[in-house]
């Protein structure tokens, strides 16, 4: 941050945004999931890991409970099974029938082709809206991105943020904690 | 999508020795971001888009004139457009392959081709929409064709294979749009973390989404993946089986046949790999890219090659042999007039490139040396175009009344049009490679050996693969 000109200084503080947590840095995926295991033993649950791949471990590291995702996906699909089969049935059998030498209007198993490439198209666009939903994306700002050596997130270094509003959080105590986890490098992290 | 173990004995053969998580991000990503774009590039892309500019000037012509100038007419009402649009609709089918089967089969080699071979999907697809839409000869009431309620009060005729194809081919491109953007997010803010000028910051920024790599995000993304994945993989093979189904349930002597779903599919994935190692070879020497796309990515290309070449020499003595074992002489006819008839110089070419040719795959050494699976990449891709032509012209050429026997033959507009989709898709691979990462970058950082866990006194939990 660039020195603001004397005349223009605020009171310690005043002004500052308030603190959004403390932010750890690992080498290794090792560490940070030692790390998450070792804090959420500790008692801390308002925290997030981030690392420039998916680590496996970390779900139970950070005791996430499954997504729900799997399960908005098949009812979503299922809407899409159940429109394309109305819109064929309503269509070629109410709205605008054909009498093709008196054969069946409902003709059911010629509606299978729409009715399975319906059920993909909406259960792919509920897997991807709704992963992007349930992460808050897209979310151009977020506290985290402040850390001074974040962008690093996405290349080879591993951080573990425990939040500010965590019941269990105190500045001093819980950097003293991260310290004791093998972190090289904690920052504060401003909202 | 899987971390492999570190003790892994493949991971030596699909990732070089010696990288680490920021070797592998520097080195892909530079390629976007610092390096200066290799001549080979500026060239290529020069060539490319004055064709794209031709086949814009040809569908102009096309609009202007009508689909009179093509060479199609009674009793070859399908030309060179179906012929094409089969042809690029199952170059696209390996890129889905690639991502979504062998995703769900953990073939970890896969990490490093199927960025472009999905880019690959996405670009054959737009070549493949093209050429129904400009056959319907009046392409601007294309809506007509989508399901609306309307003044006219009409509705598209769901029984027909014809607005299956519709369905199909839009849901098809519309996944792999989504499956390849979902898979692009975590590298886009990789970029966005790594470009010096503002303007990138911001462009790649707002591709990512704001993505931050939070664990509770992977856990979501990867379901997320995966379920695409699983999405993707009937999909894929129900696309060509709609394709197949516009020639098996017309009426026409040589398409009216149960092998036409299977053997179709196998036919695109075979040309679809072909074009994925037409694309990869010159790709993997000029950027120097040797070190992810390894000899054993070719070895592998080839060996499923060769796999599909044989189903589809399977299709064709099949198709001879019901031709003949049916005992319906125009279903005979038909067989024997595409072995000896006007176009057979047609059918002996497509028997050499496509059934011949293939068989030097069985040899380790050709498939190691890649200017020669280069070269047999190349005849496959000519040899699976011949094979559309050979299903669609000689069929419609000769049909039950000999009176409407005619011939056929592309004109200059026909050809113009087709060559100019090839330098559009090129021109398009260009773009990509040279504004995004052409490899998915966080899936070879879990190639790298240090990104197995070795934590004290952490429950190995199931892999989420095994729980979605």
């Amino acid at each position: 941050m660039s020195p603001l000109p004397a005349a223009t200084v605020p009171p310690p503080d005043a002004g500052r945004p308030p603190l959004y947590g403390l932010i750890a840095e690992f080498d290794s995926p090792g560490d940070l999931v030692t790390a998450a295991t070792r804090a959420r033993e500790d008692g801390y649950r308002r925290m997030d890991a981030y690392s420039p791949f998916p680590i496996h471990e970390m779900t139970a590291a950070l005791g996430m409970s499954r997504t729900k995702l799997p399960i908005v996906v098949l009812v979503v699909g299922l809407v899409g099974a159940a429109t394309a089969l109305l819109m064929q049935w309503f269509a070629s059998a109410i709205h605008y029938p054909i009498n093709v030498g008196g054969r069946p209007l409902a003709s059911w198993p010629m509606f299978i082709p729409i009715t399975f490439e319906l059920t993909i198209l909406f259960a792919s666009f509920a897997t991807v809206f709704g992963m992007l939903g349930m992460n808050g994306l897209p979310m151009p700002y977020h506290p985290v991105f402040n850390a001074p050596r974040f962008a690093l997130a996405s290349r080879d270094r591993f951080f573990l943020c425990i939040e500010a509003k965590d019941p269990k959080f105190d500045l001093d105590r819980t950097r003293r904690f991260l310290e004791t986890l093998g972190a090289h490098d904690i920052a504060e992290v401003e909202e | 999508m899987s971390t492999p173990p570190v003790d892994d004995p493949r991971s030596a053969e699909i990732l070089e020795p010696g990288h680490t998580f920021a070797s592998v991000t520097d080195k892909i990503s530079s390629i976007v971001l610092t390096r200066r774009t290799p001549r080979f590039w500026w060239i290529g892309f020069l060539v490319s888009f004055a064709m794209t500019m031709w086949l814009f000037a040809a569908i102009g012509y096309l609009l202007i004139r009508g689909i009179g100038i093509w060479g199609v007419n009674v009793p070859v009402g399908w030309g060179f457009a179906i012929v094409n649009f089969v042809w690029w609709i199952g170059i696209g089918h390996a890129g889905t392959l690639i991502s979504a089967i062998l995703l769900l089969l953990h073939q970890e080699w896969r990490t490093s081709i199927n960025r472009f071979a999905e880019a690959m999907t996405l670009f054959a697809v737009a070549q493949a929409g093209m050429f129904p839409l400009l056959h319907l000869g009046r392409p601007w009431l294309a809506y007509w064709l989508i399901p609306y309620p309307n003044t006219m009060a009409l509705w598209p005729q769901f029984r027909s294979p014809l607005v299956w194809d519709v369905f199909a081919v839009s849901t098809y491109a519309t996944v792999s749009l989504l499956f390849w953007y979902v898979g692009l997010i975590p590298d886009l803010a990789t970029l966005r973390d790594r470009a010096k000028r503002k303007f990138f910051q911001i462009l790649y920024g707002m591709g990512s989404l704001g993505w931050r790599g939070s664990a509770a995000h992977w856990h979501r993304y990867e379901t997320a993946y995966l379920l695409l994945a699983g999405l993707a993989t009937p999909l894929v093979v129900s696309v060509h089986t709609v394709v197949s189904f516009d020639f098996a349930i017309g009426m026409i002597p040589g398409w009216h046949s149960t092998i036409f779903p299977p053997y179709f599919v196998a036919g695109a994935i075979y040309d679809g790999f072909a074009m994925v190692l037409t694309l990869a070879i010159p790709l993997r020497a000029v950027y120097g890219l040797e070190g992810f796309i390894t000899l054993k990515h070719l070895q592998n290309m080839a060996k499923i090659m060769l796999a599909t070449g044989l189903i589809v020499a399977y299709g064709y003595m099949i198709e001879g042999f019901m031709g003949w074992f049916s005992g319906n002489r125009f279903e005979a006819f038909s067989q024997w007039n595409r072995l000896t008839g006007p176009y057979a110089h047609y059918f002996w070419a497509l028997m050499l490139c496509n059934v011949l040719t293939p068989q030097l795959l069985w040899f380790k050494r050709i498939r190691s040396t890649p200017w020669i699976l280069w070269c047999i990449a190349m005849v496959v891709n000519a040899g699976m175009w011949l094979e559309r032509f050979v299903i669609v012209v000689t069929s419609l050429h000769r049909d039950y009344l000999p009176s409407s026997w005619g011939m056929y033959q592309g004109t200059v507009w026909d050809w113009s049009i087709f060559i100019g989709t090839i330098g559009f898709f090129i021109a398009l691979i260009f773009l990509f490679i040279r504004f995004l990462p052409m490899i998915s970058i966080f899936e070879m950082r879990a190639l790298v050996p240090a990104a197995g866990v070795h934590g004290e006194a952490v429950p190995a939990p199931g892999r989420i693969e095994g729980e979605v």
